[in-house]
C-alpha cells in the first residue's frame, strides 16, 4: 500500500512536470502558431546549464537560478535570430525547422559537455525523506518539485488569466492584427512569450535533473510525452494540460510499476516478464488512441482555433 | 523534344546512369565502400519516395514512417532468428505486416489533421519504438543479428554485394515507377485533390478519409519493403531503426530532393547521406553544420532541389 | 401542386449564445428556382452549411428526394444529387480547369480505386467535364491553371463543377459574388437556361438577379423565416420592406 502511494505522488510529480513541458508547448502553439520541435532542447540546457552552475558556484540554489536564467536568454536568442522567421509559415516548415534545432542542439551540448552525461547532486536539505502524510515517508526533493510546480502552475493562470500582459497574452491569440494595431510591440510579446515557454521547459529540466541526470537527447523522449499530453488534453487548452498530465503521470508511473506484477496473476513468469514492459510502455499511447476514437479535438479543446 | 530536354530530366538521366553503372565502377576500381554507401542510399531513398506519397502529394506529414522501416525489418529477423529464412515467406509477410500496422495507426490518426497528425504520428512511432526495446528475446535494446540474409532457393544470392545492390536498385526504380502510376491514376487525383482543398473533395461526392487510409497503408507497406532492405543490408535489427529521428531523417530527404516530385525523395536520400559522408570526415559534430543548414533550406529553397532544377529550366 | 424536392422543418441551431437557425421551415419544389435573401447576419450561410452537410443541426429535418438527409455527410448528399457552388471560391488551385472539373465528374463515375491506368485520359471523365466547361462558357480555359484565373473565371468553374455532379438539385450560395456588370449579365443569362434544366437554391445578394430569376422567395432575418412567396408577394410585404428599411435597401425592392 506504502508503495501504492508512493508511486502515485511519483506520477503526481511526473504529471507536473509533463504539465510544465506541455503548458510552454501550448502558450507557443496557442499565439504564435508554431509547432516548437526543439522545446525539448531547451529542457536539456536547463539541466546541463543547472548542472554546470552548481557545479561552479558550489551552491544548488545558485545553479538552478543561473540555470533558468541560462535557457531564458538562449531561448529568446534562438526566437529573435532563427524562429521569428517561421511565423505564419506551414507547419511543416517549423517541424523541419526546429528538427533542424534539435539535431543542432545536441550536438552543441555533445561538443561542450561530452557525451556522458552530467549529474546534479542534491545539496542535503533536499536529500533526504520527510513524511507527507502520517507514517508515510517520500522523498523531500521529489515533494518539492511538486511544490514548486503547482506554485509555478498557479502563477501561470494568474498572469495568463489576471493581469494586463495575460490579456495580451489572450488578445494576441485570437486578433494579432488588432494588438499590434493598438501600440502593442507584437514582436516583442512573441520574444517574451517564446521565452516564458523557454523557462517552463527549462525549470523541468532543471527539476528533473538531479533524478535522471542531464542527457542528450532527453529532451526528446519527453517532449513526445508532452504532445500525448496535448493530444488528450486539447491542443490550445491549458486547463487540458493540466488534467491530462495528471492523467498520463498517473497512468505512465503507476503503470509501469504494477503492470508487470499484475500480469503474473493472469501469465507466466517468462510471458509476463517479455509482456510486462513491453504493455506499460505502450500504455500511455493506448490511452491516447482511446481518445483520438472517442473525441479527436481532445478532452478539453480550445474554444477558438 | 524540347520539353523532354530539361535540366531536370537531364540530372536524372545522369543520375541513373551513374548508379546503374556503379558496380562496375567499384569491380575496377575495387571500391566497395562506395558500394555499401550506395546501397544504403538506395534503400533510404525508397523510404523516402514511399513517404513523399503520402506527405508531398497527399498532404500528410507523418513523423513516424521510419517505424515501418522497424517493422518490416522486425519481421524479418524475427522469422531469421526462429529458423526461418526463406524470402518467400519472410518479404510477403513483412509487407502484409507494416501494412496492417499502417491500417490501424492510419485509422486513428488521420481523423486528424495538421499539427495534430505531425504529433500523433509521431506518437504512435515511439510507441512502436518502445515495443521493439522491450522485445528482450529479440534483443531489446542491443538489437539482433541475422545470421543469413534472405534465402531465395538458390536463384537470387543476396550475399552477394553486387547481387544484392541491383535487387535495391530495381525495388527503387519499381517504387518510383509505382509511385508516378499511382499519382496519376484516379486514386491519385483524389489524394492530391484532397491535399489542394478537402473540403472540395467532399462537396463533390468523395469520402476522402477512405482514400486518405488506403494511401498510408500503401506508403506503409512499401516502406516495409525498404525495412526488409535494411535488415538484410546491415544482417542486424534494433529499434534504433525505427527511432523518430530516422523519421525526421526521412522527411528531411523528401522536403530536400524537392517534395510532390518523383524523383525528388531519392535525389533528397543522395543529397543528404553524401552530405552527412562528406561533413562527417570534417568533423564529428556535423551535425551542428546540418541543423541549421536544415533551416536554412526550409527558409530559403522550399522546393528543395528538384525545385532549383525547375526553376533552371524555366529561367 | 408540383411535389417538393427539398424539404425543411425545424431547423434549429444555435453556436453558444447565437441564433443561427431558428426553427426553419420551407421547401422546395422540382423545377423551380428558389431564392432565399435576408440581410446580413441572416443565417443564410448557416443555413446553406446545413443543407450541404457541413454543419449539423440542433433539431429539425431535412428531406431530399423523400429521403431524411440530415445525418448524411457532405460526400453522401452530393452522390444523391445535391450540388453546391461555394460563395468564397474553392477550387483546386494548382490544377488545370479541366482537372477540376473532371475530378467532380470522376466523384459519380463509379469508385476511385484505380491504381494503374492514367486519369487524365479517360475519356469517361474529360468529355462530360468539357460539356460541362462549354454551358458555362469556359470551353477554351480548359488547360489554365486554375490560380492564375480572374475571379469571374473561377465563379464560372465554380458553377461548372457543380453541373458535372449530374445532380437533381443546385445549392449555389451567391454565384454572382464579387462580379463586374458585364460578368454579372453573363452569369445572370447562364443561371435562366439552367433554370430551364435544373431545380435551384439560390442564395443571393443581387436584388435584380433574384427578382428576375426567382419562382419563388423566402426571407430570412436572425436565422427566421419571416415571408416565403412569389416575387410580387414578397416585394409588396410589409415585414420584408422593414427587414430591409436599415439596411437601406428598402429603395431596391422599388426599383427591381
Amino acid at each position: 500500500m506504502l508503495l501504492f502511494i508512493e508511486q502515485c505522488l511519483n506520477g503526481l510529480q511526473f504529471g507536473l512536470l509533463l504539465f510544465l513541458l506541455a503548458a510552454g508547448l501550448t502558450l507557443v502553439f496557442g499565439i504564435m502558431d508554431l509547432v516548437n520541435l526543439a522545446h525539448g532542447s531547451l529542457y536539456m540546457l536547463g539541466a546541463y546549464f543547472a548542472a554546470t552552475f552548481a557545479a561552479l558556484t558550489d551552491s544548488f540554489l545558485l545553479g538552478i537560478l543561473l540555470g533558468l536564467a541560462a535557457t531564458l536568454v538562449v531561448g529568446m536568442t534562438v526566437e529573435v535570430v532563427a524562429l521569428r522567421r517561421l511565423y505564419g509559415r506551414d507547419h511543416l516548415d517549423h517541424v523541419l525547422g526546429t528538427f533542424g534545432l534539435i539535431l543542432f542542439f545536441n550536438e552543441v551540448v555533445r561538443f561542450f559537455w561530452g557525451p556522458a552525461g552530467l549529474n546534479l547532486p542534491l545539496p542535503s536539505w533536499l536529500n533526504r525523506s520527510i513524511e507527507v502524510l502520517p507514517g508515510v515517508p517520500y522523498s523531500a526533493y521529489r515533494f518539492s518539485i511538486i511544490v514548486v510546480a503547482l506554485v509555478v502552475a498557479f502563477l501561470l493562470y494568474v498572469v495568463v488569466m489576471r493581469t494586463r500582459i495575460g490579456m495580451l497574452i489572450r488578445a494576441g491569440a485570437s486578433n494579432r492584427e488588432m494588438v499590434s494595431a493598438l501600440g502593442v510591440n507584437i514582436q516583442l510579446l512573441y520574444t517574451l512569450v517564446f521565452g516564458l515557454g523557454a523557462a517552463l521547459a527549462g525549470l523541468a529540466g532543471i527539476m528533473q535533473a538531479p533524478i535522471l541526470t542531464a542527457q542528450i537527447g532527453m529532451g526528446e523522449n519527453i517532449l513526445i510525452l508532452a504532445f500525448v499530453v496535448i493530444i488528450i488534453g486539447g491542443i490550445g487548452s491549458i486547463r487540458g494540460a493540466l488534467v491530462a498530465s495528471m492523467f498520463v503521470g498517473l497512468v505512465d508511473t503507476v503503470g509501469r510499476a504494477f503492470l508487470p506484477d499484475l500480469l503474473k496473476l493472469f501469465l507466466t513468469p517468462a510471458a509476463a516478464s517479455t509482456a510486462g514492459p513491453a504493455l506499460s510502455s505502450m500504455l500511455i499511447y493506448v490511452l491516447m488512441a482511446i481518445v483520438l476514437v472517442v473525441r479527436p479535438e481532445g478532452l478539453f479543446p480550445a474554444a477558438r482555433r | 523534344m524540347n520539353k523532354l530536354l530539361t535540366a531536370r530530366n537531364g540530372f536524372v538521366a545522369v543520375l541513373v546512369a551513374f548508379l546503374l553503372a556503379l558496380p562496375l565502377y567499384t569491380a575496377m576500381t575495387g571500391n566497395s565502400f562506395l558500394l555499401t554507401l550506395f546501397t544504403r542510399i538506395l534503400i533510404l531513398a525508397m523510404a523516402a519516395t514511399s513517404l513523399n506519397l503520402i506527405m508531398g502529394f497527399g498532404g500528410m506529414v507523418s513523423f513516424g514512417h521510419a517505424a515501418y522501416l522497424g517493422v518490416g525489418g522486425y519481421v524479418v529477423g524475427i522469422l531469421a532468428y526462429e529458423g526461418v529464412s526463406s524470402g518467400f515467406l519472410q518479404w510477403p509477410l513483412a509487407i502484409a505486416v507494416s501494412a496492417l500496422f499502417a491500417l490501424v495507426i492510419g485509422a486513428l490518426s488521420l481523423r486528424t489533421r495538421g499539427v495534430y497528425f505531425i504529433m500523433i504520428t509521431l506518437a504512435f512511432a515511439q510507441m512502436i519504438y518502445y515495443v521493439g526495446v522491450s522485445l528482450n528475446r529479440y534483443g531489446a535494446d542491443d538489437g539482433l543479428t541475422i545470421q543469413r540474409r534472405s534465402q531465395f532457393a538458390g536463384l537470387l544470392d543476396l550475399s552477394n554485394r553486387t547481387i544484392f545492390y541491383y535487387v535495391c536498385l530495381a525495388l527503387l526504380f519499381g517504387t518510383i515507377y509505382l509511385v508516378w502510376r499511382l499519382i496519376n491514376s484516379r486514386f491519385g487525383l483524389v489524394i492530391q485533390g484532397a491535399r489542394s482543398n478537402d473540403r472540395r473533395m467532399r462537396s463533390i461526392g468523395f469520402p476522402a478519409f477512405r482514400y486518405r487510409l488506403v494511401c498510408f497503408v500503401i506508403a506503409g507497406a512499401m516502406c516495409g519493403l525498404a525495412g526488409v532492405l535494411l535488415a538484410n543490408f546491415t544482417n542486424f535489427i534494433s529499434p534504433a531503426m525505427m527511432h523518430w529521428t530516422r523519421s525526421g531523417d526521412l522527411i528531411v530527404m523528401v522536403v530536400l530532393g524537392g517534395m510532390g516530385s518523383v524523383f525528388g525523395p531519392a535525389i533528397g536520400a543522395i543529397a543528404l547521406l553524401l552530405l552527412e559522408e562528406s561533413l562527417s570526415r570534417f568533423t564529428e559534430y556535423w551535425q551542428i553544420i546540418l541543423g541549421p543548414l536544415l533551416l536554412a533550406v526550409v527558409l530559403f529553397a522550399r522546393g528543395g532541389i528538384d525545385g532549383v532544377l525547375a526553376r533552371i529550366g524555366r529561367g | 401542386m408540383a411535389e417538393s424536392l427539398l424539404r425543411i422543418e425545424g431547423l434549429s441551431k444555435r453556436f453558444g449564445g447565437v441564433i443561427g437557425s431558428d426553427n426553419i421551415a420551407l421547401d422546395v419544389r422540382a423545377g423551380e428556382l428558389h431564392a432565399i435573401i435576408g440581410p446580413n447576419g441572416a443565417g443564410k450561410t448557416t443555413l446553406i452549411s446545413q443543407l450541404a452537410g457541413e454543419v449539423t443541426p440542433d433539431s429539425g429535418r431535412i428531406e431530399f428526394g423523400g429521403t431524411d438527409i440530415t445525418a448524411l455527410p457532405a460526400w453522401q448528399r452530393s452522390m444523391l444529387g445535391l450540388a453546391r457552388s461555394f460563395q468564397i471560391t474553392s477550387l483546386f488551385p494548382e490544377f488545370t480547369v479541366l482537372d477540376n472539373v473532371a475530378l467532380a465528374v470522376q466523384a459519380h463515375a463509379g469508385h476511385s480505386f484505380r491504381f494503374w491506368s492514367n486519369a487524365r485520359s479517360e475519356t469517361e471523365l474529360r468529355e462530360p467535364a468539357r460539356t460541362a466547361l462549354a454551358r458555362v462558357g469556359m470551353a477554351g480555359r480548359a488547360d489554365a491553371i486554375v490560380s492564375r484565373l480572374s475571379h469571374g473565371e473561377h465563379r464560372q468553374i465554380e458553377l461548372a463543377m457543380a453541373l458535372a455532379t449530374r445532380p437533381r438539385l443546385l445549392l449555389l450560395d451567391e454565384p454572382m459574388a464579387g462580379l463586374g456588370p458585364e460578368e454579372s449579365g453573363r452569369m445572370l443569362a447562364l443561371l435562366r437556361e439552367l433554370k430551364r434544366e435544373y431545380t435551384i437554391v439560390l442564395v443571393e445578394h443581387d436584388m435584380e438577379a433574384v427578382f428576375a430569376l426567382a419562382d419563388r422567395i423566402t426571407v430570412l432575418v436572425y436565422g427566421r423565416v419571416i415571408a416565403t412567396g412569389g416575387p410580387e408577394a414578397i416585394r409588396a410585404n410589409a415585414q420584408v420592406r422593414q427587414a430591409y428599411l436599415g439596411e437601406g435597401d428598402a429603395a431596391v425592392l422599388n426599383h427591381v
